[in-house]
C-alpha cells in the first residue's frame, strides 16, 4: 500500500499548535496515519489477526527492501515505504496461518524492484502482494472485511483524519474522484441487480476501504503525473471495480487497482515525453 | 555480481515465491488423499458406516418459519434447530437418541436404542414430542441433567421461545414442570447447559440467549433484527442462570452472579478451566469474541468474572459457534476446540482450539493451526472423542451452513453487507435476498484423527464420513455397548445421520458412569484422570458439549493396545478425590461417590 507518500520531503518547521502537523515532512505522514489507524483499531476493536503477525509483515517487507535495495540500488533505502507495505499486509490479510504474511510482504517488495519499466515500479506493492495471495491462495487468505466496531464515529474520524493529510499532500482529489464514482455506481448496480443500495455502498463504510482509498489509489509512485489524469484513472479504477462487482468478483478493487494501475502508468509514461531522470526505488 | 546474472536470480526467486507454495501444498494435499483411498480402514484403525435408516431411524429436521418480513434472508435467519443429544433416560444401559424439530406443528423425536442395533420413537407415549406449537417458539435444543437427584436424567427444551422443563418419571413418562419453576416466558435461546455453579449438590441451570428476548422472529413489527456489527455485535440475548433451590423451583441468580454478557451466543461450555475445583463458563458468541467468565468467591455467593480478554481467548472477534473440550495432548489440560467460518478467499476465519499456557497460567494459546484443525468450512458442531481408541482425542466437525441451488453462491452479496456499519448491517431489510442460493453449503465434514504428536490427520472421507448435509449438532456415544463411539449428526432441514463406527481389534478402552451421592446426582462437573502406560487424559462430565448437543453420559477413554492401568482418579464437585485402582480395561464402570 501506500509506500509512496516518500517521493517528496518538506522542511521540518518548528512551529506550535497544528503548525507541527503542516510542517511535517510528507515522508512520516503516512506511517504516522496508518500507525494510528492501526492503533486506534487494535486498541478500539482488536481488529488484527496478532501482533505477531503483523511484525512478521513488517519485519519481512523492511528485510526484503533493504536486501533489494542494496542488491538492485546499491544504496540503503528509506524504510517508510516498507513499514507502509509491512504494516499494510498486516491489516489488509486476515489468515490463521503465519507464512501468508511473509509471503505477500515479500512479494509485495519484491514486485516493486523487479517490476518495471521504465525505471519506474508499475504496481503499488502491497495491492501486487495483496492481489497475488488473494489469486494463489483462496483457501489461507482472505481480505479485510470487518468495521470499526458497531459505531459511526470510528469511521468518521478516520474518514475526516485521512483526508486532512490526503489534502495536505495534494491528493485529495484522486480520493474524492474514486469514492463519488464508487457511489455512483453502486447505484447503477443496485439498479440493475435489484439489490438495496445500502448493500452496495455498504464496504466503503469499513476500514478495508479506508485504506485502499487513503494508501493504494493515491500512491505517488504508481500514479499517473498530472491531475486530471489522477482524477481519470481514479474514476477508471471505480468503473473497473463496479464491473467485477457485477460478476460477483468478491475482491473487485484489489483486482481492479491491479488492472488499471499499471496500464495507466505506461500510458502515461508515453504520453510524456522528456521523462524525468528513472527514480530510485524507495 | 553481474547485473544480469544478478536479475535474473532475483526473478526467479520472484517466480518461486509467487507459485512455489502453491506447487508444495498441492502436492501435500494430493499425497494425503492418495494415502487416505489406499490405506483407508487397516491404516487409521477405525472404519464408519451410515446406518440410521437400517437402524430405525427415520427423521428429517424441518427449519423454522419466520416472518415473510425477512423472507429475503429466511434461510439464513432459520438455519438453526437441528439438535441432538444422547441419554439414558430409563437405565436400561443403552444409550437413546434425543432430537428437536424447529417448524411449527413438527414433533421432537425420542429414539429408545433397543440393544439390537435397532432404534424406536418414543417421544410421542413419553410426552416430550409436540414442542413446536404455536405461539410457543421453536425448539433450538436440548440437554438433559438430574435436577432433583432422583437417579434419573430430567429434560430442558430450549427455544426460540418458551423454556420447557420436564422431569422423568423413573424413565416411564416425562411431566411438564415448567410452570412454577421460575423460569422465564420466553428466551431466543442459542445454548443452555446444565451446572452446579456453587455445588450445593443440585444442578443450575444456564441458558443463553441469541436473538435479544423481544424480538418474534415468526411475527415481528421491524426488520432491525440482525445484528449491529459481523464482529462486534453486543446486541444479542441477555443470559440467564438460574439457581436450584431444590424445590423444584429456579430463582433468575444472573446479575449478582454477574453474567452479564449480550452477545450472540451459539455455545456454552460449563467446566472447570482453571484448575481450581470450582466449575467456570466459556461463551462461544457469533459475530464477536469468546468470553470467559470464572468462578470466584462473590460478596454473597459466587461470583462470575469475564476474563476473556486476559486469558487470550476473547482477543480476536470470529463466529463462534462451538465450544468442546478435549485433552488432546494427553497431558492433563484440557482445550477449548471453538468453531468459526473458513471459505476460501473471502472470510478464513479459521476455528480456534485454546489449549491453556503452562507458563503463564490463566492465559490461552491458539494452537489450531499448529495442530492443522483450523479449518472446516462453514463449522459448527464438533466433539472430541477417541473414535479409533489410539489412546488420544479425535476430533469430530460438522459444517454447511446454507445449502441452495446447487453451483449458486450468495458470498458475494454476503461480503458486501457483512463488511458495512451497524446502521446498515442491523436491517435485515438493507441484505440482498438469497433468492435460493448456497451460503458455505454442501461442505465435507472433517474427521480429525490425533497423532499423539501435536498434530491431527483429515480422514472423513476415508473412513466412510462423506455427507454434505448442513451439519449442526454432533454427539458421540457407544451406542453398541461394544467400546467404539459411535457419531450421531443433526442436519439442518435434513436426516439424522447415525455413524456406526468399527474399530480395529486389539485396541483398548474403558467406560466410567459416575453416579454423585454429595455431589449432584449426574456426576456433572466431576473430572477424571485415567492413567496407563505411563501417560494419562483427563476428562470432565460436562452437560452440554458442542453446538446444540450433549454426548452420552459416561466418559470413554480410548487406551491402545496392551493396556495396562494404572489407576482412576475421580475428583467430584463435592470436593472428594476418589482412587480406583488397576481396574480392567474393555469394561463399563458404573462408579457412584462415596457417601
Amino acid at each position: 500500500m501506500s509506500e509512496a507518500t516518500t517521493e517528496t520531503s518538506a522542511p521540518v518547521a518548528n512551529q506550535r499548535g497544528l503548525g507541527w502537523f503542516f510542517s511535517l515532512d510528507n515522508r512520516y505522514l503516512a506511517p504516522i496515519l496508518i500507525t494510528s489507524i492501526l492503533l486506534a483499531g487494535e486498541f478500539s476493536f482488536g481488529v488484527l489477526e496478532s501482533w505477531s503477525k503483523l511484525l512478521l509483515a513488517i519485519g519481512t517487507s523492511i528485510a526484503a527492501e533493504v536486501i533489494l535495495s542494496r542488491l538492485v540500488v546499491g544504496k540503503w533505502p528509506h524504510l517508510a515505504s516498507a513499514y507502509i507495505s509491512g504494516i499494510s499486509v498486516g491489516i489488509l490479510i486476515r489468515s490463521p496461518l503465519f507464512w501468508p504474511y511473509a509471503l505477500c510482504a515479500a512479494l509485495s517488495i519484491f514486485s516493486k524492484y523487479l517490476l518495471r519499466w521504465r525505471g519506474h515500479h508499475l504496481w503499488n506493492p502491497s495491492n501486487f502482494g495483496v492481489s497475488a495471495m488473494l489469486f494463489l491462495y483462496p483457501a489461507a487468505v482472505a481480505s479485510l472485511s470487518i468495521q470499526w466496531g458497531n459505531s459511526l464515529w470510528p469511521m468518521l474520524v478516520v474518514w475526516t483524519l485521512g483526508s486532512l493529510i490526503l489534502a495536505r499532500l495534494r491528493r485529495f482529489h484522486i480520493c474524492l474522484s474514486y469514492v463519488g464514482t464508487f457511489v455512483a455506481l453502486s447505484g447503477v448496480r443496485s439498479l440493475i441487480t435489484g439489490t438495496p443500495w445500502l448493500a452496495d455502498v455498504a464496504p466503503l463504510t469499513g476500514p478495508m476501504y479506508q485504506l485502499f482509498v487513503f494508501f493504494m489509489i493515491t500512491d505517488p509512485k504508481t500514479t499517473v503525473r498530472s491531475k486530471k489524469g489522477q482524477c481519470l484513472v481514479a474514476v477508471l479504477i471505480a468503473v473497473v471495480e463496479a464491473g467485477m462487482r457485477l460478476d460477483s468478483v468478491v475482491d473487485a478493487p484489489y483486482y481492479a487497482l491491479f488492472l488499471v494501475g499499471p496500464i495507466s502508468n505506461i500510458v502515461d509514461m508515453l504520453r510524456v515525453r522528456n521523462a524525468p531522470a528513472p527514480i530510485k526505488a524507495a | 555480481m553481474n547485473k544480469p546474472l544478478l536479475r535474473t536470480l532475483l526473478a526467479v526467486g520472484f517466480v518461486a515465491l509467487l507459485v512455489g507454495p502453491k506447487l508444495y501444498l498441492r502436492h501435500e494435499a494430493t499425497s494425503a488423499a492418495t494415502q487416505a483411498r489406499a490405506e483407508a480402514l487397516s491404516h487409521y484403525g477405525m472404519s464408519l458406516q451410515e446406518v440410521a435408516a437400517a437402524s430405525g431411524i427415520h427423521f428429517t429436521h424441518s427449519i423454522p418459519v419466520v416472518d415473510p418480513k425477512l423472507a429475503n434472508i429466511a434461510p439464513m435467519i432459520a438455519s438453526m434447530g437441528a439438535s441432538v443429544t444422547i441419554v439414558d433416560y430409563d437405565h436400561d444401559g443403552w444409550n437413546d437418541i434425543y432430537v428437536t424439530n424447529s417448524q411449527p406443528g413438527s414433533h421432537n423425536h425420542l429414539y429408545r436404542n433397543l440393544g439390537n442395533g435397532q432404534f424406536v420413537d418414543v417421544a410421542e407415549q413419553l410426552g416430550i414430542a409436540d414442542l413446536n406449537q404455536p405461539d410457543t417458539g421453536v425448539c433450538m435444543g436440548a440437554v438433559w441433567g438430574d435436577y432433583d437427584n432422583d437417579g434419573y436424567p430430567d429434560l430442558l427444551v430450549y427455544k426460540w421461545g418458551r423454556p420447557e422443563l420436564f422431569h422423568n418419571d423413573q424413565g416411564k413418562h416425562f411431566t411438564r414442570v415448567t410452570e412454577g419453576s421460575g423460569l422465564p416466558a420466553w428466551i431466543n435461546a442459542g445454548a443452555a447447559t446444565w451446572v452446579d455453579y456453587d455445588r450445593d449438590g443440585r444442578l443450575d441451570l444456564l441458558i443463553a440467549g441469541y436473538w435479544p428476548d423481544d424480538v418474534r422472529l415468526e411475527n415481528t413489527p421491524t426488520t432491525r433484527v440482525m445484528p449491529d456489527s459481523f464482529e462486534y455485535a453486543n446486541n444479542g440475548g441477555r443470559k440467564w442462570l438460574f439457581r436450584n433451590l431444590g424445590n423444584g423451583h429456579f430463582k433468575d441468580v444472573t446479575q449478582e452472579t454477574g453474567l452479564s454478557s449480550t452477545r450472540w451466543t451459539l455455545a456454552v461450555l460449563a467446566a472447570d478451566l482453571n484448575g481450581d475445583g470450582w466449575p467456570d463458563i466459556f461463551i462461544a458468541n457469533d459475530y464477536g469474541v469468546s468470553e470467559l467468565y470464572l468462578n470466584e468467591p462473590g460478596p454473597s455467593g459466587r461470583h462470575f468474572r469475564e476474563v476473556g480478554a486476559a486469558s487470550g481467548i476473547g482477543h480476536s472477534p470470529k463466529s463462534g459457534m462451538n465450544a468442546s473440550l478435549g485433552d488432546v495432548l494427553n497431558s492433563g489440560e484440557e482445550a477449548i476446540y471453538v468453531s468459526n467460518i473458513s471459505e476460501p478467499g473471502i472470510l478464513v476465519q479459521g476455528n480456534n482450539l485454546w489449549m491453556p499456557d503452562s507458563q503463564h497460567p490463566g492465559r490461552f494459546n491458539n494452537l489450531a493451526s499448529v495442530m492443522g484443525v483450523e479449518l472446516g468450512g462453514w463449522s459448527f458442531g464438533a466433539q472430541f472423542g477417541d473414535l479409533n481408541n489410539a489412546g488420544y482425542l479425535d476430533l469430530y466437525l460438522v459444517n454447511g451452513y446454507v445449502s441452495g441451488a446447487p453451483g449458486s453462491s450468495y458470498w458475494y452479496d454476503f461480503s458486501q453487507i457483512t463488511g458495512g456499519n451497524a446502521k446498515i448491517i442491523s436491517d435485515a431489510a438493507n441484505w440482498p435476498a438469497m433468492k435460493g442460493r448456497s451460503l458455505g453449503g454442501y461442505q465435507a465434514k472433517r474427521l480429525w484423527l490425533n497423532g499423539g504428536d501435536g498434530r491431527f490427520q483429515e480422514v472423513s472421507s476415508a473412513v466412510g464420513a462423506t455427507d454434505t448435509y448442513d451439519g449442526r449438532a454432533v454427539a458421540l456415544a457407544d451406542l453398541e455397548n461394544n467400546g467404539a463411539l459411535d457419531i450421531v449428526v443433526a442436519n439442518q432441514g435434513g436426516p439424522l445421520l447415525l455413524y456406526r463406527n468399527t474399530v480395529s481389534p486389539g485396541r483398548n478402552w474403558i467406560e466410567l458412569d459416575l453416579e454423585g451421592s454429595r455431589s449432584n446426582r449426574s456426576a456433572i462437573g466431576a473430572k477424571v484422570t485415567v492413567r496407563w502406560n505411563e501417560q494419562e487424559q483427563v476428562q470432565q462430565v460436562v452437560a452440554a458439549s458442542g453446538y446444540a448437543a450433549q454426548n452420552e453420559h459416561r466418559l470413554h477413554f480410548g487406551l491402545g493396545p496392551n493396556a495396562v492401568i494404572e489407576n482412576i482418579i475421580i475428583q467430584w464437585p463435592s470436593g472428594q478425590r476418589q482412587v480406583i485402582d488397576s481396574p480392567h480395561p474393555n469394561q463399563r464402570l458404573h462408579i457412584r461417590e462415596t457417601p
